[in-house]
């Protein structure tokens, strides 16, 4: 009996202390060392050190979210779906009351590499601070000096909107306990400067794990899976992978069609639609061209072993596919073929190949189902200002028709990949747009 | 007579020349060369507004062809700002730069295509009467002024920025004033038309919509050129 109860207070000890612990231990954190070492500037910013960080803050996207649409510039409001609940990006204007005007430098980098609040709390990791973790100090406080003269903004930010259990702070300290560290970027010296310069903008500022590689039932990005691609959740895009041969891996690219791709959205290869319209257009296309160059070079590195996915969704037989390809065939013929032709070849850089296309033929067709359903446009930009479009086609086919058609384009020429069912285009013609 | 000729013959000359030239150029230029113009690259917006901006024959999308050039520009804005609501059109427009919007609204506003014929009518006489009056005559008692004392005497619109009514299906017409009703349609401060929106009953809206659906748009009708009269209330979206 007294053994049970022993037992029974050990359990109880170890259900509070070990949460007690881990909770202490992401609050105190390794954070002093390090950023004692670093202090914060004591001299004014310099006119350079803002013009550098408002380039970072090009290269780091940070508009993209704390931008709502038609709103002031960095007074925040851009509601951000996640699978736990609607988050909304806050205001990081100079305003002292609801922005970061009354932060200083030092807290600016707790934020980003520490990926706590002014206060100390935990900040949720849709702001990406697993990447900005790696950001040089250097770098943080030149972002700090330009968001100091973003004109003041005075508007409170909006509570997160997340289910329970996920709207307590608290309990982010598991998740970091599991699924964070702070660190720095290293360079590797085996690499060249460029390689390297890439990888630091690629890993950090970029932060493109956070659409391109899947993330967990946690939303954390599986570190094995690194930039290997993976559905942006809600938003009902595939970020497909960059390490793999049969999806956006760019090991066979030269590199002139993918600098031309990360600054003006359109190569030989392929066009940015869905959300990489958004980064081309907010975010790249500013980069100077070493920098795209060396994301590039980087890029075009990356190991190229992922084997390609498996097909999630039944497929017909025989007979079926006979008759779908025939269907498609035809539609595609009426509809797709005076831009895209009819071998697939396309006119690039307007209207991509379809043949040969990887964005068409990956595991998940929810992008090749979603340009036929809603079309789109590649975004403006220096190298590519009066993009050709593609017109939507939800509103004249039915589903089965945009089945038949991006199954058909999916097996024809040299393409091979799975049929596409009608209850599929279904599923994606209600996700909101915007 | 002889001059007549003459010029006929050079006009002849002119076309052949310029037919050689361009079977010369489909010869030579790669068969991967594209018409570089405006047309080619709007060919997604003619998918739902027709041919040319014509609208389509469902009865929803709205004409562009032919509407004021600024009127056109500032509903790309709003679409593209947020201050319209059309899910697809945002998604659409979303990374187009202004420049673009312009030179798109620009090309949509040169084209004259011919109008359809008006939809079939199915409001009774006393409706049709009431949205006649509302739209030469306005409603004082309810300080809402005549359609014509801002949209033309014709309702083809004014240069640059008040577009026509006539040419719009009735439920187009509809949907936007729910949209000034309800807030989702913003234009540029003061908005007008949400204010005169907000003085209308729905049977006021329904005779507007049903009696400017019915009207036949004349041939070769145009925007009026832009006037210094003065509105009969403040538009932002109209510059002074």
């Amino acid at each position: 009996m007294t053994s049970i109860k022993r037992i029974l207070l050990a359990l109880l000890l170890l259900i509070i202390a070990v949460p007690a612990v881990i909770i202490g231990a992401e609050f105190i954190d390794h954070e002093d060392a390090e950023s004692a070492a670093a202090a914060a500037p004591s001299s004014p910013a310099t006119e350079q050190q803002i013009a550098r960080g408002a380039y970072l803050a090009r290269a780091g996207d940070c508009m993209a979210c704390h931008t709502a649409r038609g709103g002031q510039p960095y007074a925040g409001g851009r509601a951000i779906p996640t699978p736990f609940g609607t988050m909304y990006a806050p205001n990081i204007t100079a305003d002292k009351e609801t922005g970061l005007g009354s932060w200083s430098a030092n807290d600016f980098w707790r934020a980003l590499h520490h990926g706590k609040s002014k206060d100390g709390s935990f900040l949720y990791p849709a702001f990406p601070y697993t990447n900005y973790t790696k950001i040089t100090h250097e770098d943080s406080n030149a972002l700090f000096a330009y968001m100091q003269t973003v004109t003041p903004v005075r508007q409170p930010s909006q509570e997160h909107a997340l289910r329970f259990p996920y709207n307590n702070r608290i309990l982010l300290a598991g998740w970091r306990a599991l699924y964070f560290t702070p660190g720095a970027y290293r360079a590797d010296s085996k690499q060249s400067v460029e390689w390297n310069r890439g990888a630091y903008l690629v890993q950090g500022l970029g932060h493109c794990s956070a659409c391109h590689t899947t993330r967990n039932a946690f939303g954390a990005t599986v570190a094995k899976s690194d930039l290997g691609g993976g559905l942006i959740p809600i938003m009902n895009w595939y970020a497909p992978s960059l390490t793999s041969d049969a999806e956006a891996g760019l090991g066979n690219w030269e590199l002139q069609h993918i600098t031309a791709l990360l600054k003006t959205g359109v190569s030989p290869r392929s066009t940015v639609f869905g959300p990489m319209a958004e980064v081309v257009s907010r975010s790249l296309q500013h980069l100077d061209d070493n920098d795209i160059q060396a994301m590039a070079v980087y890029l075009k590195s990356l190991p190229q072993n992922d084997p390609p996915p498996a097909l999630d969704t039944p497929q017909p037989d025989k007979a079926t596919a006979d008759r779908v390809m025939q269907a498609g065939a035809k539609i595609y013929e009426q509809h797709c073929a005076e831009c895209h032709k009819a071998g697939g070849q396309g006119i690039a850089p307007a209207y991509p190949p379809m043949s040969g296309n990887r964005a068409l033929t990956m595991g998940s067709a929810v992008n090749p189902i979603r340009m036929v359903l809603n079309g789109g446009f590649p975004p403006s930009t220096q190298g590519n200002p009066r993009p050709y479009g593609m017109p939507p086609f939800g509103q004249i086919l039915n589903d089965q028709e945009v089945a038949a058609v991006v199954s058909y384009i999916r097996n024809s020429w040299d393409n091979r990949a799975g049929f596409v069912s009608p209850q599929e285009v279904n599923r994606y013609r209600s996700i909101p747009l915007d | 007579m002889a001059s007549l000729q003459l010029s006929s013959v050079s006009r002849i000359a002119r076309v052949a020349l310029l037919a050689l030239s361009t079977f010369w150029i489909a010869d030579t230029i790669p068969a991967q060369q594209l018409p570089d113009n405006i047309a080619q690259r709007v060919a997604a917006c003619t998918a739902c507004h027709g041919k040319e901006g014509r609208a389509s024959s469902d009865g929803y999308y709205p004409r562009i062809a032919g509407k004021p050039e600024g009127y056109l520009y500032n509903q790309l804005t709003n679409f593209r700002d947020g201050h319209r609501q059309y899910p697809l059109m945002t998604y659409l427009l979303d990374h187009l730069s202004d420049a673009y919007l312009h030179e798109i609204a620009a090309y949509f506003s040169a084209q004259h295509p011919p109008y359809p014929a008006p939809q079939p009518v199915e409001a009774t006489p006393a409706v049709l009467e009431r949205g006649r009056a509302l739209v030469m005559n306005g409603d004082s008692s309810k300080k809402v002024p005549a359609c014509i004392a801002c949209h033309g005497q014709a309702l083809t619109g004014v240069a640059p920025a008040v577009p026509g009514l006539i040419g719009l299906p009735r439920d187009y017409i509809n949907s936007q004033f729910g949209a000034w009703k309800n807030g989702v349609r913003r234009a540029k401060a003061p908005d007008c038309m949400a204010q005169i929106t907000q003085r209308l009953s729905l049977e006021d809206i329904n005779a507007a919509s049903s009696w400017l659906a019915a009207q036949t748009v004349p041939e070769g009708a145009l925007p009026a050129a832009a006037t210094t009269v003065k509105l009969p209330l403040p538009c932002g979206s109209v510059a002074e």
